[in-house]
């Protein structure tokens, strides 16, 4: 190089003045690449670290609702019973994740940054679809972490500014990318939320129906698989639900939960009169 | 092979200095002003697209005057340094003092070894939790910064217009009656005798960093909420 090292003046590097790109994420994989996610070696063989579990979205007439439990677990032991796994991408989208909880974490605080960056520069949002992609992108740069049993799948909602519509968007751990439509949901007791949202979502809920079914599609998954928590009333604590609609991401106030909840403890306990275990 | 003339260290910055100041002297003027719940920033541009005041970080926000790919580069430059730092340690720890000495090192380090000195002029603001935590840096094309408190002016008609401002402005103002003040001052006429502009809110490029906004302070004033707030 004829040119001296700029950082030694103290001025910002040319990396910083390098016109061009509007993601965060292209920029550090130049300026800084040890910084991402999925740079960094892992150590061979199996890593036991806390996985979060079941996340839940639908779609409702002017909107979507996501919701994700509060149980982290490792191996069969419980890391955490009050994680949060539901998180505000933006202004209008939100984004759960299952999966290897720390890495999860970090990816989310990284898409965030990523949604930022962009509108700060641009000046302007990026589409839902750009959204989506980008998270795609960030996801397959996970791949090895992946193929080493730390994945992380994440399940993406948000409002269309364009269409008006709330949409759906679920991910593979090779970043592969998939609109759903309605519902889905992913994690170890998505099977149970999916059969519990087939059955209880119809078109043209309102909000807080649509949370109602959130919140049972959650509890069925409780139900029926160790990894997810259920609604613990006991210490009021409650799954993160949180709607994105035209006014943009609202989390769902734990007063309103507990009404839910309290709901719906009572029906399924009529159900179940004159029921003990057996004995 | 012909010998260079030799010019004076003096004479060289001279000339630089000269250059930048008659570049950033063409451009419209930026105010900004501290209000009672936060920073204004207002100036003439009739542009929706092409911003000289822009959102830095949470709390940051930046304005320039001069040529508009420079400042622009710069912008998106402490946009970066912002992002970075904030991801790397804690978003709390991004400060406009630290911003301001990046880009007071970038100004100086091209001034001094540069053909071509930058022709822009930087204010970098940051609101605290009360008026007293606000911070206002302002950095010339030199690197020189000065810490001002209350008001700036910056641009062609600096002095002119920063002498209507200082005759105007007290501290804890409303925005309505610093957004006044600035907008007084940004139609003052630009010789003696001459008359007061008036400047419809569509030629207005108006922000504000608002200390009561939850995380991200800053927001622009454009349409039918400028036009209610400058009606007198």
């Amino acid at each position: 190089m004829t040119h001296a090292d700029p950082s030694a003046s103290g001025r910002l590097p040319h990396a910083f003045t390098t016109p061009g790109s509007s993601s965060f994420v292209d920029f550090l994989a130049g300026h800084a690449p040890d910084l991402l996610p999925g740079n960094r070696p892992v150590p061979a063989g199996e890593v036991l670290a806390p996985h979060g579990t079941t996340i839940v979205a639908l779609t409702f007439d002017g909107g979507v609702v996501l919701a994700g439990d509060r149980r982290a677990t490792m191996g069969s032991m419980i890391a955490s019973r009050e994680i949060e796994k539901v998180f505000p991408a933006d202004e209008y989208s939100a984004v759960g994740i299952a999966g290897t909880a720390g890495l999860a974490v970090e990816l989310v605080r990284l898409f965030q940054l990523e949604l930022e960056h962009y509108e700060k520069i641009e000046g302007s949002l990026l589409s839902l679809d750009g959204k989506a992609n980008r998270l795609a992108t960030m996801i397959r740069g996970n791949l090895g972490l992946a193929m080493q049993g730390l994945a992380v799948v994440p399940l993406f909602g948000g409002y269309d500014l364009d269409r008006r519509v709330g949409r759906i968007f679920s991910y593979d751990v090779t970043g592969g990318r998939y609109e759903e439509h309605d519902h889905h949901a992913v994690g170890s007791g998505s099977v149970f939320a999916r059969g519990s949202l087939k059955k209880l979502w119809r078109p043209g809920m309102g909000a807080d129906d649509a949370v109602r079914v959130a919140f049972e599609a959650l509890v069925d998954a409780a139900d029926d698989d160790s990894a997810t928590g259920g609604p613990d009333s006991t210490r009021r604590i409650w799954p993160v639900v949180a709607t994105v609609t035209e006014a943009g991401y609202l989390r769902v106030g734990d007063d309103q939960l507990a009404t839910v909840a309290a709901a719906s403890e009572e029906r399924r306990r009529t159900e179940h009169t004159d029921r003990g275990g057996a004995r | 092979m012909s010998m260079p003339f030799y010019v004076s260290p003096e004479q060289l910055m001279k000339d630089r200095a000269d250059y930048a100041r008659k570049g950033i002297a063409r451009g419209r003027s930026v105010v900004v002003v501290q209000y009672d719940d936060g920073i204004a920033f207002a100036t003439e541009n009739s542009s929706r697209a092409l911003h000289k005041v822009s959102e830095i970080y949470d709390r940051i926000a930046f304005a320039a005057v001069g040529k508009y790919n420079e400042f622009e580069n710069l912008r998106v430059a402490g946009v970066r340094y912002a992002d970075l730092r904030g991801y790397s340690y804690d978003r709390v720890d991004v400060t406009a003092r630290g911003l301001a000495n990046a880009y007071a090192q970038t100004l100086g380090t091209v001034f001094t070894t540069e053909s071509k000195p930058l022709e822009v002029e930087l204010v970098v603001a940051e609101v605290g939790r009360d008026a007293d935590g606000d911070q206002i840096y302002r950095l010339a094309y030199d690197g020189s910064v000065t810490d001002e408190h209350g008001w700036v002016v910056m641009g062609g008609q600096a002095e002119r217009l920063g002498a209507v401002v200082g005759e105007e402005w007290r501290s804890g103002l409303s925005l309505r009656e610093v957004l006044a003040v600035a907008v007084g001052a940004l139609g003052a006429p630009a010789e003696d005798g001459g008359e007061q502009r008036s400047i419809p809110a569509s030629q207005l490029e108006v922000a504000v960093l608002d200390r009561t906004r939850p995380r991200r302070a800053f927001r622009r004033l454009q349409g039918a909420l400028l036009e209610d707030l400058l009606r007198a």
